[in-house]
């Protein structure tokens, strides 16, 4: 990439262009013609097709007769997509990715999360409930995991799987898995890799999976990739064989789609393996880097059992080893803190499956992200001090002495919002009767949301919160009705999506720190 | 419960629906709840399958509730009694529905802001239903229903009751058929004279995966339609139509709810595209032309048509060819 960055400042002009190969496209070389006459350079730009260059540039040096001589050769590999990094600050990257898409007309911000759907669809929502959210983040996160045993489908359909889900307009990004449900291990073979769709497991091969995606026709995919779940502490030789096995699989996927007409405008992405052994991460990075892939996966973080140290640890090696000028995804990285950790460490976009998972858990997420302080606010408060606490000590312990009747009859709640005590301790008193408490959401299920006829989040725009009561959300979780999926997804989206551009607005105005202040207060209050 | 609505300000409140809401008096659960009800003068008593509770609910206590609701239109609370059921027990419910009229009459606390509509009861019996329109027709009320149908009745009785009940109506006022709801019925029954309909089936059809059109319905989940990348219905202007196919609709059926919510969309603008053509068709003074064509792409030809629609339009100067 360097060189071509030299190339295109030098002071060329257009003398010659190749003509156009039969299929209409300018195979991998153009010709430029330099001022200085005795110089001429040949210029092979290959798209994916880096070999197909260099045994060029190889022919071209040795026919002796050619009109032009090839002073010298540049060999360079472009991706249509382009990354420009405005700064990076502390280790946060912000920009954007440009020329995005078949047409080369969109852009996708960094940091961001991508538009989770199953089977297509974003859970719950129509086209028209979409709409009615704000902030939705261009790439839409397709997974084979739930579209895969619909491969024949798509291929008789012929026109992509953009079209099929009805959205042909959009980015669309297909991964492997499914980030919202589990994906047994152990099924993974040396020339397979296996997925859990609706009907069981599939078993997808290099041809197979190659299949799809020119069916699918997506915008970026995952390479093919042996990233099933390794426990901790897995045998070195395990962990040594799923990036072998990666990246033989990219290698494969690359030729296939080098020759492919139907994907010449898609991105592939290269997997970065490793489990939890720093060497064979850096191993799969730097083999990884030598392909010409369009960005970068940071795959097996997803689960849990990785304690956090090590697992950002891994990270930031992984990302500091990655060119700057291509884009990294992670998988399975959706709550709130731990999206601020790897901002941190150097990654840029995230799967937006967090708001689905707690949408299905009858939760809607009320975090605070608005990390601008208001110091007129803080004034305020100040002044009313003493009596302000008294006040609030009495409510608590009135709180904590009554039950919930007495405390709806009392307006014991609504006492306690307006002095900013918030829901925190409401969660609290709910948990005490054996519920479990999840940070940053509140459990619309639960029973002292019964008559609360406040929005589910006070100062959010969305069509549920300014249209409807939690009360309302209470009864229609109780009842089984399916407009609670569909108001707490909207939410939830919302929401998520409206914390994702804070974080680009902290990243940007460096406040990252006083962002995971925030959070990581909020986080600790359960 | 009516203590919360009120709360809320009342269901539109509590919904935040700001059109019009129509409910219904709990009538109708003494028929899909038989096991659990005991019905006696005073009213019905129903007791909770979950914690035993028992409740007792009288025709003023219906009324509290639906005035709690706040609803634009209200129904008395009726002794309803199945379709399938003859005997003595008809007459009784027909006699006692219309002594709860006048209670519920008395009960309502909001005549101004609400709409409480009779019904008509009496069974298949064209002597009680006719006992019980003469009495109900006295009662100012602001429309009439005519309930006990729609039940899994012979069809054919089906229409007489009501084409005797739209005869001794008064025209000024709506006539409101309670659960009838297949198009064909819902075309028919206008011609015999009703303006009003409820039912649950394009709904809850859709949820089990079953979209309507005009030649009858789809069932998407078959196999049939995994490869069929043709809208539900290619004339249909409704978002579901514009956007995606069958085959998409059948392959996102088991895997997310959105499916259930493409085909209820879609369902709920074929019936509303029914009744508007209908109003526009009478408007225009064709509507036998439009029952014509109607009847025509649902059955394809006329020794398809159901005898009773048939019987029924003949009666009313439609005839069919």
């Amino acid at each position: 990439m360097r060189m071509l960055e030299l190339w295109k400042r030098a002071p060329i002009t257009w003398s010659h262009v190749a003509p156009p190969l039969e299929n209409g496209t300018f195979g991998c070389s153009e010709w430029r013609h330099v001022e200085k006459p005795q110089c001429y350079c040949v210029l092979f730009v290959g798209y994916t097709n880096i070999w197909l260059s260099s045994f060029l540039a190889d022919c071209l040096y040795s026919v002796k007769d050619l009109p032009i001589r090839p002073s010298y050769v540049l060999l360079a590999s472009v991706t249509k997509m382009k990354l420009i990094l405005s700064s990076i600050v502390n280790g946060c990257r912000y920009g954007k990715l440009i020329e995005v898409g078949r047409n080369g007309s969109k852009s996708v911000d960094i940091p961001g999360c991508l538009l989770y759907t199953r089977t297509g669809s974003v859970p719950h929502l129509t086209h028209d409930t979409l709409s009615l959210i704000e902030g939705v983040p261009e790439p839409v996160h397709l997974t084979l995991s739930t579209v895969a045993e619909h491969h024949e489908v798509l291929e008789e359909y012929k026109e992509g799987i953009g079209k099929f889900i009805g959205m042909p307009e959009s980015i669309l990004y297909c991964s492997l898995h499914d980030p919202a449900s589990p994906c047994p291990s152990g099924y993974n073979t040396n020339k397979t890799v296996s997925v859990w769709g609706g009907g069981g497991r599939i078993e997808i091969t290099l041809s197979k999976f190659m299949a799809m995606q020119q069916a699918f026709k997506p915008d970026w995919y995952q390479s093919m990739a042996d990233g099933e779940p390794l426990p901790p502490g897995a045998s070195r030789k395990r962990v040594k064989k799923s990036v072998d096995r990666t990246l033989g699989f990219l290698d494969g996927c690359l030729k296939e789609h080098q020759n492919s007409e139907v994907l010449k405008n898609s991105e592939i992405l290269g997997v970065i393996e490793g489990g939890d052994i720093l060497e064979e991460r850096l191993r799969s990075v730097r083999e990884t880097m030598k392909r010409p892939v369009g960005g970068f996966l940071l795959d097996g973080f997803q689960a849990d059992d990785m304690p956090d140290d090590p697992k950002l640890n891994l990270i930031a090696s992984v990302t500091g080893e990655l060119p700057e000028d291509k884009p990294r995804l992670i998988h399975g990285i959706g709550k709130p803190d731990e999206v601020l950790e790897c901002v941190s460490r150097g990654v840029d976009l995230f799967e937006g499956f967090f708001p689905y998972v707690m949408t299905e858990q009858g939760r809607a997420l009320t975090f605070k992200f608005k990390y601008k302080v208001d110091p007129e606010g803080e004034e305020q408060k100040d002044l009313v001090g003493p009596l302000h606490q008294v006040q609030d000590q009495q409510l608590i312990s009135a709180y904590n002495t009554m039950t919930i009747e007495q405390c709806e009859g009392n307006h014991i709640y609504s006492m306690l919002e307006q002095s900013g005590c918030g829901d925190n301790e409401i969660s609290n008193k709910a948990s005490d009767k054996g519920g479990k408490t999840v940070p940053f959401t509140i459990d619309l299920k639960s029973e002292q949301y019964r008559a609360d006829f406040r929005p589910l989040l006070e100062d959010c725009s969305c069509y549920c919160c300014k249209n409807h009561t939690r009360a309302y959300l209470y009864h229609l979780l109780t009842t089984n009705e399916l407009l609670a999926g569909v108001l707490l997804m909207i939410h939830n989206q919302h929401h998520y999506f409206g914390f994702f551009q804070s974080i680009r607005d902290a990243v940007r105005d460096d406040k990252m720190h006083q962002l995971k202040e925030l959070i990581i207060k909020q986080k600790l209050q359960q | 419960g009516p203590e919360l609505i009120s709360k809320a300000n009342g269901l539109h409140g509590f919904m935040n629906w700001k059109r019009a809401l129509l409910t219904d008096s709990g009538g109708f659960q003494m028929v899909s709840l038989v096991e659990l009800a005991e019905v006696t003068e005073q009213g019905v008593r129903f007791s909770s399958p979950y914690d035993g509770k028992e409740i007792l609910l009288t025709p003023e206590k219906s009324i509290e509730i639906q005035n709690a609701l706040g609803s634009d239109i209200m129904m008395q609370l009726d002794d309803v009694v199945s379709s399938t059921v003859s005997g003595p027990r008809v007459e009784e419910a027909m006699y006692r529905s219309i002594r709860w009229l006048d209670r519920c009459i008395a009960a309502n606390k909001n005549p101004e802001q609400q709409n409480l509509f009779a019904i008509i009861q009496g069974g298949l019996d064209a002597e009680l239903r006719k006992k019980c329109l003469t009495e109900m027709i006295k009662r100012d009320v602001s429309g009439f229903a005519i309930g006990g149908l729609s039940g899994g009745e012979e069809k054919d009785n089906f229409w007489r009751m009501v084409t005797l009940s739209t005869e001794y109506l008064p025209r000024e006022k709506p006539r409101y058929l309670m659960g009838v709801g297949y198009a064909t019925d819902l075309v028919v029954c206008v011609a015999l004279g009703c303006d009003m309909f409820d039912c649950v089936f394009p709904t809850r059809t859709a949820r089990f995966g079953s979209a309507l059109v005009p030649w009858g319905s789809l069932q998407l989940k078959n196999r049939q339609y995994a490869k069929d990348f043709k809208p539900i219905d290619e004339d249909c202007d409704c978002p579901t139509c514009k956007r995606y196919t069958r085959a998409y609709l059948h392959a996102l059926f088991r895997n997310d709810t959105a499916a259930l919510h493409h085909i209820t969309i879609h369902n709920i603008a074929y019936q509303l595209n029914l009744m508007c053509s209908i109003r526009e068709s009478i408007r225009q003074g064709q509507f036998p032309v439009f029952i014509q064509q109607f009847m025509k792409r649902m059955y394809g030809s006329k020794e398809q048509y159901p005898c009773w629609a048939v019987e029924a339009l003949s009666t009313v100067n439609v005839q069919l060819e």
